[in-house]
């Protein structure tokens, strides 16, 4: 909402610093977005064209001869054509500079003197109009300064952020109160009554409102000897300066008295209304109506109608009015309609037909039921005042009531206030911050209770907390003072949160980078990563289709990741990822399953580079996997592939991924991968607790060292699992140090080596007590499975 | 020649002969014949028992002076053949320590978790506890419980993605905003919901995540973006508790030259509400681009919690109030480091990822 501080002067004695009064309005909860002092344009005066010829070279130039004061004529080269002789423009003299910071000085364009400029009112920062020279009425002073002139000098235009719960602040009289309040001086809506037509026949219009809950008020008024002209420059320049384009002096006075008052109002062409008669009710299926600008719409129940005598649409309610009744050059007798209509079927009309306006984004979030009369006066009187010879009005001001807003009173606690603002105000200031922004405050039987009743203007105000809200706007939210609460317990993150930071840490220390991808797919990832999930979770709206579906997996994501990086000549990237992976839910809840996973992708790493990533990050949470080896494991390479355990619980998969997919990803290099439940760890860290205790042994240990031939068929992991257990509670210490095939064993079979490190807590171990251990781990393996001793 | 003479010449061979060695081999060598029983200084003490009882005394000191000072001849040179010997050994492992081939630094982890990290330290040690909940949410915990009910024109305030699950996804008219009721959830407030549905005030939590908007990327936008939002419910909790709990925060997050304001603003899900304000943190309040001249910077949204809210999770409003705040992270984060383009965040390139 751009405001203009000549404007708000008109409702209150504005006065003072610039910057202090841009504070305010921001401490009042209108952002200010933009704050400018209008450019006086020292420089820029009141000329008139005197001469005009061709520049003998050039053919988009013309030469200009302006005369700045009587009988003093400048030579102008100009690149528009638009004025004629007689014509009074703005012309900027040597010397001016610009708004946007162009010095004019004198220049020689292909051979003749240019003198200074001639001016568009874009030049001039007065709108955005470009296409010519600024043709200025006739009545200025010629040689005057034009901001003077148009009576700009010094004014101040605000760009502000009026938030949803403000219609009132949606007009420069609503501004001008709140900031009068603030300034703590007298603010007035002046009279504006054009007594005349009262006692002259009524009866030309008639207003039927079928829907009370649509329109609560419908004002209107008979104004004849219209003539549709241009209106007075000022007008023009608080239009073109609050963001509207002036079109023509009826248009351009229903705008002003929009953004004066905040009240949207639309003029009919009378002898385009049958009998005169305007009635108002809800569209009905199937009906259609043509639009101003020409567009035919399709209606839909529940739209809110202005309908003609024979019950047809000659406009949508609040949002756009029809061609049929619209005025023209050729309008004598308009009917001006001011009408209040309900707020949310304005905003469902207006998005579904794509027509958002400033009218209806007034109506859609209210507008004050009760200045509709004083509306139709303001129009009335400012029509008056540029037409020439005046305009003629017709009958009193029709006035139909639908279903009116009760004025509501709210009963406010001074205690309940303080408390919520946290700073002990009384009554007597309650009622002195209310009462300058139109709440009446009534004291009641109860010391700590008054009665507050509401204005029209403020539909969003309803409760006692509303009210908190504005004497704490009024009072200033900086002025309430700060204090700190203390939570009884004491800050803390969850074990969850804490394992997550653990296993962060843990990642990064194995060098891993932390990425970030997209958890939105494009559904061909799916088989692309060769994932096999047939029903992966689906948006309805996506933006694109390659962002339609949640990943199931962190894989696609983390794949493209390493692709991207490889195509930049970084290979060997591992990066690592902690996210949320969905799935329709196997049971019937409403929401998907969603799981928070860790995923680790190692560009150039093989399958064993991932286990010990694996193992270094079990170890940081004093845990112990278990492999399962496994073939075929989706997106994994068929053959190097293993389930994880932890605890006994499976929580995911380890190994390298599929080369199929890596050739699909145009990755050409190995890439270990790790993919785990973060929530399975999480709980399995918690049941395994802390690290726990053994007293470090006083006693030498023993080392034994056994090498067995093992079929293929059976895991290494499993016969350390026999070891471990024949083994029993000696046994200190179990690695596998060398694994080796050679063509000298027997087909189908590799060597294992390991080393067992045996002691005991309270001696020594005998020879014999080594060997019988040695010997018990012998048997148990070689009976167990298919292998033997080298 | 007497016995003092024979001792003081079979000192002076031997000292000569190991100081004539060459390394430490010749020296052990010449051993027997410096200390064993046949050395001269052992031959001589044979003849000892021959020696007068008067000079005994006198002769038994000269052998035994004679012998330490052999032993003392014979430990510089053996100690200076070990030392040359573990010279010529280290000599031999010399490294040039920037030959090193192979290198394992330090990981990173993600600027967004660090921002995310950072601000949840700042809190816990403000008291708070940090809650988590679903990404993909109901229409009741992003919108309805928050005060805004299907039809309330501030949704429009949220572009917001959709799931379509099908057969549970219960489809409205399509009017007036109304649609599918599974969505993803627009901000975190949906977990503020289930944590005051779930615990008794006293509440104070903070709630970081990730959230989704209906929003093409652009540098300064992303479908996909993390905040934090705090709630606090207390008896008693006001509007200036909020002040002083951001003044805190900001004083502590980013310093103690930065301030904290509010100014009035509106959010459907709570009244009073209010723009979240700190000083620029580029040109500490004196006016710059970034903060288009203001000395201020807009952080983010808070407000005293709406009593509908309060009601609609089965606190007593009457009885508990409270406020909450909420503000982006990923602008936090590349504010930090001047990073213009919130995109480059997102693109994974490990030349981005390693510099944090």
């Amino acid at each position: 909402m751009k405001i203009l501080l000549s404007w708000l002067r008109e409702f209150a004695p504005i006065e003072g610093d610039v910057d202090q009064l841009t504070d305010h309005l921001s401490d009042l909860g209108m952002a200010v977005e933009d704050a400018r002092v209008l450019d006086p344009l020292d420089g820029v005066i009141v000329a008139r064209v005197a001469d005009l010829r061709q520049h003998p070279e050039a053919d988009r130039i013309q030469l200009v001869n302006v005369e700045t004061t009587d009988g003093v004529q400048l030579q102008v080269c100009c690149g528009a054509f638009n004025m004629a002789v007689g014509d009074l423009i703005p012309f900027a003299t040597i010397g001016t500079v610009m708004p946007d910071g162009m010095e004019i000085s004198q220049r020689t364009m292909r051979g003749e003197l240019s003198n200074g400029m001639c001016c568009s009112a874009a030049e001039l920062g007065l709108g955005s109009d470009q296409d010519g020279i600024m043709i200025l009425p006739d009545d200025l002073e010629l040689g005057a300064s034009l901001m003077d002139q148009l009576g700009l000098s010094g004014d101040v235009l605000w760009d502000l952020e009026i938030n949803p719960n403000r219609p009132d602040a949606m007009s420069v009289a609503g501004v001008a109160r709140d900031l009068a309040a603030r300034l703590n001086i007298p603010f007035s809506i002046p009279e504006w009554v054009t007594s005349q037509g009262a006692d002259s026949e009524n009866g030309l219009a008639t207003i039927q409102i079928h829907d009370g809950s649509l329109c609560p008020r419908f004002s209107a008024r008979v104004i004849r000897g219209v003539t549709v002209s241009a209106s007075p420059l000022w007008m023009q320049m608080r239009l073109i300066l609050s963001g509207m384009r002036p079109i023509n002096s009826v248009v351009d006075v229903s705008n002003y008295v929009m953004l004066e008052l905040g009240t949207p109002n639309h003029t009919y062409d009378l002898s385009l209304v049958p009998q005169g008669h305007i009635g108002v009710r809800r569209a009905v299926q199937g009906e259609t109506i043509t639009t101003l600008d020409g567009q035919e719409r399709e209606l839909v129940p529940g739209d809110g109608l202005i309908v003609d005598y024979s019950d047809e649409p000659i406009g949508i309610a609040g949002v756009m009015g029809g061609a049929r009744t619209e005025i023209s050059p050729a309008t004598d007798a308009v009917l001006l309609e001011l009408a209040s209509w309900e707020a949310e079927s304005i905003a469902r009309t207006s998005q579904r037909l794509g027509l958002r306006s400033e009218a209806s984004a007034r109506f859609e979030r209210g507008t004050d039921w009760d200045i509709n009369v004083l509306a139709v006066e303001r129009f009335c009187y400012l029509l008056n005042e540029i037409t020439p010879g005046g305009i003629e009005l017709v009958g009193d001001v029709i006035d139909v009531e639908g279903n009116l807003p009760q004025r509501i009173s709210v009963t406010v606690r001074t205690s309940r206030i303080s408390m919520l603002l946290g700073r002990a105000f009384n009554s007597d200031e309650i009622r002195a911050l209310l009462e300058p922004i139109g709440f009446l405050v009534e004291a009641t039987d109860d010391d700590d209770v008054q009665s507050v009743t509401i204005p029209s203007f403020r539909p969003d105000t309803e409760t006692e907390t509303d009210i908190a809200e504005e004497v704490g706007r009024h009072y200033g939210y900086g002025n309430l003072g700060s204090s700190i609460p203390r939570s009884p317990d004491a800050g803390h993150l969850t074990t969850h949160q804490k394992v997550r930071r653990v296993v962060r840490r843990v990642m990064v220390g194995a060098g891993l980078a932390e990425a970030m991808p997209n958890p939105f797919l494009a559904p061909d990832e799916i088989p692309k990563a060769n994932l096999r999930v047939d029903d992966p979770v689906r948006l309805l709206n996506p933006l694109a289709v390659e962002e339609s579906i949640l990943r199931p997996s962190l894989l696609p994501g983390l794949l493209t990741a390493i692709s991207y990086n490889y195509s930049h000549r970084n290979r060997g990237v591992g990066l690592f990822e902690i996210g949320a992976v969905f799935d329709v839910s196997p049971d019937l809840a409403p929401l998907p399953s969603e799981h928070e996973r860790l995923a680790v992708l190692l560009g150039g790493g093989d399958a064993f580079a991932s286990i010990r990533v694996l193992e270094t990050l079990a170890s940081a949470l004093h845990l112990s996997p278990e492999l399962l080896n496994t073939d075929d494991l989706p997106g994994l390479h068929p053959t190097r592939g293993a389930l994880v355990s932890l605890g006994g619980l499976e929580v995911g998969v380890v190994g390298e991924v599929d080369p199929g997919v890596l050739e699909r990803y145009e990755i050409d290099e190995r890439c270990g991968w790790l993919d785990l439940r973060l929530d399975l760890i999480s709980q399995v860290s918690v049941a395994a607790g802390d690290a726990s205790y053994e007293p470090v042994s006083a006693y030498p240990s023993s080392d034994v060292d056994l090498a067995f031939v093992v079929d293929d068929s059976v895991q290494a992991s499993t016969i350390e699992d026999t070891l471990r257990q024949a083994a029993g509670e000696e046994l200190h210490a179990l690695a596998l140090f060398d694994v080796f095939r050679s063509d000298q064993l027997e087909g189908g079979s590799r060597s294992l080596a390991f080393s067992l490190r045996l002691q005991a807590a309270d001696r020594t171990l005998t020879d014999e007590e080594v060997g019988v251990v040695r010997q018990r781990c012998i048997d148990a393996v070689e009976s167990s499975h298919p292998a033997t001793l080298r | 020649m007497s016995v003092h003479e024979q001792i003081a010449e079979a000192q002076a061979e031997a000292v000569a002969s190991i100081e004539q060695s060459n390394d430490l081999e010749s020296l052990t060598a010449l051993e027997p014949s410096l200390f064993g029983k046949k050395s001269q200084l052992g031959s001589l003490k044979r003849l000892m028992g021959e020696v007068d009882a008067d000079d005994r005394a006198s002769v038994g000191e000269a052998l035994n002076e004679a012998q330490r000072i052999i032993r003392e001849a014979h430990g510089v040179a053996k100690e200076r053949f070990l030392s040359a010997t573990r010279r010529d050994q280290l000599e031999a492992e010399r490294l040039d320590l920037t030959e090193s081939l192979e290198s394992s630094p330090q990981g990173h982890l993600h600027l967004v978790t660090q921002t995310m990290e950072r601000l949840e330290d700042v809190f816990v040690g403000m008291g708070f506890t940090v809650s988590e909940g679903p990404q993909a949410e109901t229409d009741w915990y992003n919108f309805e419980a928050l005060n805004l009910p299907a039809a309330h024109p501030a949704r429009s305030m949220f572009d917001t993605l959709y799931l379509d699950l099908g057969d549970r996804t219960e489809i409205g008219d399509g009017q007036g905003g109304e649609a599918t009721n599974i969505l993803l959830r627009t901000h975190t407030s949906p977990v503020q919901i289930r944590v005051m549905e779930m615990m008794p005030p006293p509440i104070y939590t903070v709630c970081p995540g990730r959230v989704f908007r209906r929003d093409t990327a652009d540098a300064s936008h992303m479908p996909v973006f993390h905040q934090i939002e705090g709630l606090v419910v207390d008896h008693g909790i006001s509007l200036a508790d909020l002040a002083g709990t951001l003044n805190e925060f900001t004083a502590a997050y980013f310093g103690g030259s930065i301030r904290s304001r509010l100014r009035p603003s509106y959010f459907p899900f709570t009244e009073p509400s209010a723009e979240f304000d700190i000083t620029c943190v580029i040109c500490e309040g004196d006016g710059c681009q970034t903060c288009q001249r203001t000395g201020w910077i807009e952080l983010g949204g808070c407000g005293m919690v709406h009593p509908n809210v309060l009601t609609n999770c089965g606190i007593d409003s009457e009885e508990w109030t409270g406020f909450a705040f909420g503000f982006g992270i990923d602008r936090l984060a590349i504010m930090r480091y001047g990073i213009k383009d919130l995109r480059d965040m997102y693109t994974n390139d490990i030349r981005f990822l390693r510099q944090f």
